[in-house]
C-alpha cells in the first residue's frame, strides 16, 4: 500500500507470527483481504486490535470459499460465537489452520469440527448424511445416502457406538493418502 | 512428557473446544466443583485475563464450563490446563520468593511485603479467594521487577532449577503455540503471558559469573530466533510464481497445479545446473580463453564462411553457432587459461560429471522427502467410503466450473462404489475382453517397434544426406520433424488403442503414461544408437583426416620456405580458417541435441497455440454462427493434458542431461525454455483450457514424476559416462583434444598439480586390489541394508496385522457388550439372588449396564455421582488403539472375571 499508515505494531506482527503459520507479508496480505471484504467497516489501523466482526455472508463470498460446500461450517467453526461472525483474529486463525504448513494432527481436529454439523462432538449418521448431501448435491437418492453413511460407520467406527468420535476420525484420516494435500486453502 | 499424557492432552483439547461452544450457554450455572486444582486453573486464568483488557471473562467461563462438564476428570483437566497451571505455580513460587525477600528487608518495603505474605497465605485457601486476589498478586509481581535482583540471591538451588525448567517449558510453549487448537485470542493471551514470564525470569537465572553467560546465551538465542524468522520470511518471498500457481490451482484443482509446481522445481534445479555450467565453464572461457579466430577450432572454415551468417544456417546451429562457446568443440585444450591459471579442461570434466551428481542427489532427496509425507499408504481399502467422503473435496477449488466437475466426479465415484458394493462383479464376456487387451498390447508393441525403426531409418538417411549438397528444407530437418511428429501422434494412437481395453480410467492412465514413456525412451535411445554409429564412422574418418592435416601443415611450411627463400625466421602460422579439421563428433552430437531440444520447444509451443488457443478462439467466436453448439458439442475447449506435459518435461530434461556435456549452452537454452513455458503455459491454461471432466487428485503422483525423472536421469547418464570413459576425444577440438581418453585430465592434474604423495596415494587407491574389495564391501552393504529394510517391512506388516486384529477385537467387544449386557440383564431378572460366589458379577453388571446403554448419550454434567464413571468410560473408550486395555475406571470394578473383557474368555460366557 502506498500510504505510510501503520497497520500493525511490530510486536503484534511478531505475536501473530508466533501464533500462526504465516509470514509477516502474508499477515499483512490477510489483513488487506479482510479489509477488502468491508472497507468501510474495518479500519486500516489495527494497532489497538479493535474487536470488529464480519458476518458470515461476507466471509463466504471470498473466492477461496465461495465454491466450498462446507463454507458455512468452516466459518462457524472458526468464529468465536459459533454463528459465523469472524473477527480478524478468527479470520487469521481460519486461514492459518487451512494453510500448508500445518501438521496433520491439527488439521484433523478442525476438519472433525467442520464435519460435525450438530456440534455434539461426534460425527453421527446425520452429520455424515449431511456431508454426503453437500458433496454430491442432490444427485444421490436418500437411501443411497443412507447406505453410504452406514458403510462409513461400519468402516470407521471403532467403538461401535454408532457415531465417529474424534479418535475414530483421526484413525481413519491418518491413513488417508491425500487428506493433507487437499485440506488446505492458499490465500 | 510421557506419551500418554500427550494423547490425553490432545483428546482433552478436542473436547475442550466443544466445551467452548457449549460454554456460551452454560456459563451461568454454579461452578464450585472440583478440588484445589480446578480452582487453581481458574485462578491462573483469571491472572491471564488481566493482560488482555477487552476479554477477561470469556475463556475462564469457558474453562469453567469445561470443568463442569467433566468433573471426574480433574486430573486430566489438569494436564490440559498445564499451561495456566504452570503459570500459576510460577506465581506461587514467585510469591514465595517475594516472601523471603520480604522477611529479609521488611523495613524497607513493609506494605508490599505484608501484602505478599497475605497472598502466600491466601494460596492455602484458593477456593474462596477468587481471581481478584490473584490479580492483585500479579500486579504486585509486575511492580516488583526492580527489586528482583535482591530476591534472587535468596533463591535456593532447587527453586532455581525449577524456575529454569519452567522457563524452558514456557519457551517450548512459545515455540509450539501455533500447534495448539485454541482460539486465536487465547493463543495470543497465553503467548503474551509466557513471554512476560520468560522475560522476567530469564535474566534471573544463573548465578554470579554464570549469570552473565546465561544472559548472553539467552540474548543470542533470541537474536537467532529472530534471524531465523526473518530468513524464513525472506525465503518464502523468494519462491517465485506462488500467486500464479495459486491462481491456476484455484481454477483447476491440485492436479493441474502439480504440473506447475513440478515445472517450478525443474526450473530451480536447472538454475543450479546453469550456474555451475556457466560459472565454471562458459564464462571463464569467454573472459580468459583465446578469442574467436585465433586457432582453427575457434574459426569457421574458409569454405563455410560465406554462408556462416545466413539465417537458415544459424537455425541449423552450424556456421557461427557451431564454432561458438555453446559447443564442445570451441574449447581449447590449454591446461590453464588466464592470469588465474584456471584449469578449464579439468573444470569442464568435473562440471559435466557434477551435473549428474547434483541432479541425482536432488532427485533422490526430493523423492525421499515426498515419500514420508502424506501419512499412510493408501493401499488397504478399509476406508473406501470414509475417505471418499472426508478427503475427496479439494479445498483449493475456487472456480465454479471446477467445483461442478468435482461435485460430479465425487457423485460418480460414490455411485461407482455403491454399485461395486451392491453387486461385486458382473461377469461379462471375459474372453472377448482378454482378446481385445492382447490385441491392444500387440498393436502398441508394433507401434513402438515401428517408431523405433522409423527413427533409426531416418537417422541413417540423414547421415547420407549429410554428404550431399543442395538438400531441400524437409530433407535437412527430417529427423527432428519425424521425432516431433512421433511424439505427437504416438500418444493419440495409444489413447485410441487403449479404448479397446476398457480399463478403469485410473489404470488406463497409468498404462497410457507407461506407454508414452516407452515411446519417448525408445525414440531417444534409437536416436542415440544411430548417433553412435555415426560417431564410430567419424572416428574412423578422423584418422585419415589427421594424417591429412599434418601433411597439409608440412606442405604449407615447405611452400613457405620455397616461396621466401631469404626468410630465415619461423614462418607465420597458417591462417586458422584454412586448416583441415576433423569431424569433431562431440560437437556433432551436441548440435543434434540442441536441434532436437529447440524443435521440441517449437512443437510444444505451436501445439499449445494451435491445439488450445486457436481452438478456443474458434469455439468461442464461431459459436454464434454455427449449426451446433461448439462449446458443448464436438470441438469444445481443450483440457490441460497433465500426463503429456509432465512426460514432455521429463523427456526434455533427459535430453538436456545427455546433451549438456557436448553443448554447455544447452543448459542455458533449457532455462530459457522453462522460464518462458511457465508464463506461456500459465497463460494458456487460464485462457483457453477448461477443467478436467474427471478432476483427479495429484496425490503421490509427484513421486511418480520424480521416479520417471530418476529413470531418465539414469538412462541419460549411461551414454555420457560411456563416452567419457571409453571413446577417444577428437584430436583437434574440445578441451580434451590430444588425450587418449577424456578422464586423462584428472590423471594429469594429479600428476602435475598435487604433491607427489597424493599421486602415489591415488595410484594405490586405483589399484584393483583395493577397488575389488571396496566394490565387494559396497555389495555387502547393499545386501545388508536390503535385508534390514526387508525385515522392517516384515515387522511393519506384522504390526499392521496386529493393529487390524486389535481393531477387530475391539469392534467385537464393543458390539458384544450391549448384547452381553442384555443377557446379563435377563439373567439378573431371572435370578435375582444368587450365592455369594456370584455376587461380584451382578455388581459389575449393575455398573456396566448404564455404561453400555447410556454412554453414547451421556449429557455431561446432568447427573450426579454415577456420571463420573460413565463419563470416564465414554471418554476413554474413544481411543481403543492408544490405550486399549485401560477402558474402565479402576475404582469400582471388582477383582473377578469381568464381562466383556477379552482376556477373560468369550464375552458371552456368563
Amino acid at each position: 500500500m502506498g500510504n505510510k499508515q501503520v497497520t500493525f505494531k511490530e510486536e503484534q506482527l511478531e505475536e501473530y507470527q508466533d501464533c500462526t503459520f504465516f509470514t509477516r507479508k502474508e499477515i499483512l496480505r490477510l489483513h488487506r483481504r479482510f479489509r477488502e471484504l468491508a472497507p468501510n467497516l474495518i479500519p486500516l489501523d489495527y494497532t489497538n486490535s479493535p474487536d470488529i466482526t464480519l458476518p458470515p455472508c461476507l466471509i463466504t463470498s471470498m473466492p477461496e470459499l465461495k465454491e466450498n460446500p462446507f463454507r458455512q461450517r468452516i466459518v462457524e467453526t472458526f468464529s468465536e460465537d459459533g454463528k459465523g461472525n469472524l473477527s480478524f483474529n478468527d479470520f487469521m486463525d481460519m486461514f492459518s489452520i487451512l494453510s500448508e504448513m500445518v501438521p496433520l494432527e491439527l488439521k484433523m481436529i478442525y476438519a472433525f469440527k467442520i464435519y460435525d454439523f450438530n456440534k455434539d462432538g461426534f460425527l453421527c449418521e446425520k452429520d455424515v448424511e449431511e456431508t454426503v448431501a453437500r458433496l454430491t448435491g442432490k444427485e444421490l437418492r436418500l437411501e443411497e445416502r443412507r447406505l453410504v453413511a452406514q458403510r462409513i460407520m461400519e468402516e470407521a467406527d471403532l467403538d461401535g457406538d454408532g457415531k465417529l468420535s474424534l479418535l475414530d476420525f483421526k484413525n481413519m484420516i491418518w491413513k488417508a493418502p491425500d487428506f493433507i494435500s487437499l485440506f488446505h486453502i492458499r490465500i | 512428557m510421557p506419551k500418554k499424557s500427550d494423547t490425553r492432552i490432545l483428546e482433552d483439547v478436542g473436547i475442550e473446544i466443544d466445551g467452548e461452544v457449549d460454554g456460551a450457554e452454560e456459563n451461568n450455572k454454579p461452578k464450585g466443583k472440583g478440588g484445589k486444582k480446578t480452582a487453581a486453573g481458574k485462578r491462573s486464568k483469571a491472572a491471564g485475563s488481566e493482560d488482555d483488557e477487552d476479554d477477561d471473562d470469556a475463556p475462564p467461563k469457558t474453562r469453567r464450563a469445561a470443568n463442569k462438564k467433566k468433573p471426574a476428570q480433574a486430573d486430566e483437566e489438569d494436564s490440559d490446563d498445564d499451561v495456566p497451571q504452570r503459570r500459576c505455580a510460577g506465581n506461587r513460587r514467585r510469591g514465595k520468593v517475594r516472601d523471603k525477600g520480604g522477611e529479609g528487608g521488611e523495613s524497607k518495603r513493609k506494605g508490599r511485603g505484608g501484602k505478599k505474605q497475605k497472598n502466600a497465605k491466601g494460596k492455602a485457601k484458593e477456593n474462596e479467594k477468587g481471581s481478584d486476589d490473584d490479580k492483585k498478586k500479579k500486579k504486585d509481581s509486575s511492580g516488583d521487577d526492580s527489586n528482583s535482583d535482591e530476591e534472587e540471591d535468596s533463591m535456593s538451588e532447587g527453586e532455581m532449577a525449577r524456575l529454569m525448567e519452567e522457563v524452558e517449558e514456557k519457551k517450548k510453549l512459545i515455540a509450539t503455540i501455533r500447534n495448539k487448537p485454541w482460539r486465536m485470542r487465547r493463543r495470543l493471551k497465553v503467548l503474551k503471558e509466557a513471554q512476560q514470564f520468560v522475560d522476567k525470569f530469564e535474566g534471573a537465572l544463573g548465578k554470579g559469573k554464570g549469570r552473565k553467560l546465561y544472559a548472553y546465551k539467552v540474548m543470542m538465542m533470541k537474536k537467532w530466533i529472530k534471524f531465523q524468522r526473518d530468513f524464513e520470511n525472506f525465503r518464502s518471498a523468494c519462491i517465485p510464481w506462488e500467486r500464479k500457481i495459486k491462481e491456476v490451482e484455484s481454477h483447476f484443482g491440485s492436479s493441474v497445479a502439480s504440473y506447475f509446481i513440478f515445472l517450478r522445481w525443474m526450473y530451480g534445479m536447472n538454475m543450479v545446473l546453469f550456474g555451475l555450467t556457466f560459472g565454471l565453464v562458459v564464462i571463464p572461457e569467454v573472459l580468459m580463453g583465446l578469442p574467436y579466430g585465433s586457432i582453427p577450432r575457434k574459426t569457421v572454415p574458409r569454405e563455410d564462411q560465406d554462408t556462416a551468417m545466413d539465417y537458415s544456417v544459424l537455425t541449423d546451429f552450424s556456421g557461427y553457432c557451431k564454432y561458438s562457446v555453446l559447443f564442445y568443440g570451441y574449447y581449447n585444450d590449454q591446461r590453464t587459461i588466464g592470469f588465474l591459471k584456471f584449469r578449464l579442461p579439468l573444470s569442464y570434466l568435473l562440471v559435466g560429471v557434477g551435473t549428474f551428481g547434483y541432479s541425482l542427489m536432488v532427485v533422490i532427496r526430493t523423492m525421499a522427502k515426498n515419500a514420508d509425507v502424506g501419512g499412510g499408504d493408501g493401499e488397504d481399502s478399509e476406508f473406501t467410503f470414509a475417505w471418499k467422503m472426508f478427503t475427496s473435496w479439494d479445498y483449493l477449488i475456487g472456480n465454479s466450473e471446477t467445483a461442478d466437475n468435482k461435485f460430479a466426479s465425487i457423485t460418480t465415484s460414490f455411485k461407482e462404489s455403491i454399485v461395486d458394493e451392491q453387486e461385486n462383479q458382473k461377469d461379462e464376456n471375459i474372453h472377448l475382453r482378454r482378446f481385445l487387451r492382447v490385441l491392444a498390447n500387440f498393436l502398441i508393441t508394433c507401434t513402438l517397434g515401428g517408431s523405433g525403426y522409423l527413427i533409426y531409418f531416418v537417422v541413417k538417411r540423414s547421415q547420407e544426406f549429410a554428404n550431399m549438397s543442395n538438400l531441400s528444407w524437409y530433407e535437412k530437418n527430417e529427423l527432428e520433424i519425424i521425432m516431433s511428429l512421433l511424439g505427437l501422434v504416438g500418444p493419440m494412437l495409444f489413447e485410441t488403442i487403449a479404448e479397446l481395453e476398457e480399463y478403469h480410467p485410473r489404470i488406463a492412465l497409468k498404462w497410457q503414461l507407461g506407454r508414452i514413456f516407452a515411446l519417448f525412451l525408445g525414440n531417444l535411445y534409437t536416436f542415440l544408437l544411430a548417433l553412435f554409429d555415426e560417431v564410430n564412422a567419424k572416428l574412423e574418418e578422423e584418422e585419415s583426416i589427421r594424417n591429412n592435416s599434418i601433411w597439409l601443415m608440412k606442405e604449407y611450411y615447405a611452400n613457405y620456405t620455397a616461396n621466401n627463400p631469404n626468410d630465415t625466421g619461423t614462418p607465420p602460422p597458417m591462417p586458422p580458417a584454412d586448416v583441415i579439421r576433423g569431424p569433431c563428433w562431440e560437437t556433432t552430437v551436441g548440435v543434434e541435441f540442441v536441434k532436437l531440444t529447440v524443435s521440441d520447444i517449437q512443437v510444444t509451443y505451436l501445439t499449445i497455440l494451435i491445439g488450445d488457443f486457436l481452438r478456443a478462439v474458434i469455439v468461442r467466436f464461431l459459436n454464434y454462427c454455427w449449426c451446433w453448439d461448439l462449446e458443448a458439442g464436438w470441438p469444445s475447449y481443450g483440457e490441460f493434458d497433465i500426463s503429456g506435459n509432465v512426460l514432455g518435461l521429463v523427456f526434455n530434461q533427459g535430453m538436456i542431461w545427455m546433451g549438456a556435456f557436448y553443448a554447455p549452452g544447452l543448459v542455458g537454452i533449457n532455462v530459457l525454455r522453462l522460464l518462458s513455458s511457465m508464463y506461456y503455459q500459465c497463460w494458456a491454461v487460464m485462457a483457453c483450457n477448461v477443467p478436467h471432466e474427471r478432476v483427479f487428485k495429484a496425490s503421490k503422483s509427484n513421486n511418480f514424476y520424480m521416479g520417471l525423472l530418476l529413470l531418465i536421469l539414469f538412462l541419460s547418464l549411461l551414454p555420457v559416462v560411456y563416452t567419457i570413459m571409453s571413446l577417444p576425444p577428437s584430436f583437434d577440438c574440445g578441451p580434451f583434444s590430444g588425450r587418449q581418453r577424456m578422464f586423462d585430465v584428472i590423471m594429469e592434474t594429479i600428476d602435475l598439480d598435487l604433491p607427489a604423495f597424493m599421486g602415489t596415494l591415488f595410484s594405490y587407491a586405483a589399484n584393483p586390489g583395493l577397488i575389488i574389495p571396496a566394490v565387494l564391501l559396497m555389495v555387502l552393504a547393499i545386501y545388508y541394508l536390503n535385508s534390514v529394510s526387508e525385515a522392517y517391512q516384515n515387522s511393519n506388516m506384522e504390526l499392521k496385522k496386529k493393529m487390524q486384529m486389535a481393531r477387530d477385537e475391539e469392534k467385537n467387544r464393543r458390539n458384544n457388550k450391549d448384547s452381553t449386557n442384555q443377557v446379563m440383564k435377563d439373567l439378573e431378572d431371572l435370578l435375582p439372588k444368587r450365592s455369594v460366589a456370584h455376587h461380584a458379577h451382578p455388581v459389575n453388571n449393575a455398573e456396566k449396564r448404564p455404561e453400555g446403554g447410556k454412554s453414547p448419550k451421556v449429557k455431561p454434567g446432568t447427573a450426579g455421582g454415577g456420571v463420573h464413571v460413565q463419563k470416564d468410560v465414554s471418554l476413554a473408550s474413544a481411543n481403543p488403539n492408544a490405550r486399549g486395555p485401560v477402558t474402565r475406571a479402576p475404582g469400582p470394578r471388582g477383582p473377578g472375571p469381568l464381562p466383556g473383557r477379552p482376556g477373560a474368555g468369550p464375552p458371552r460366557r456368563q
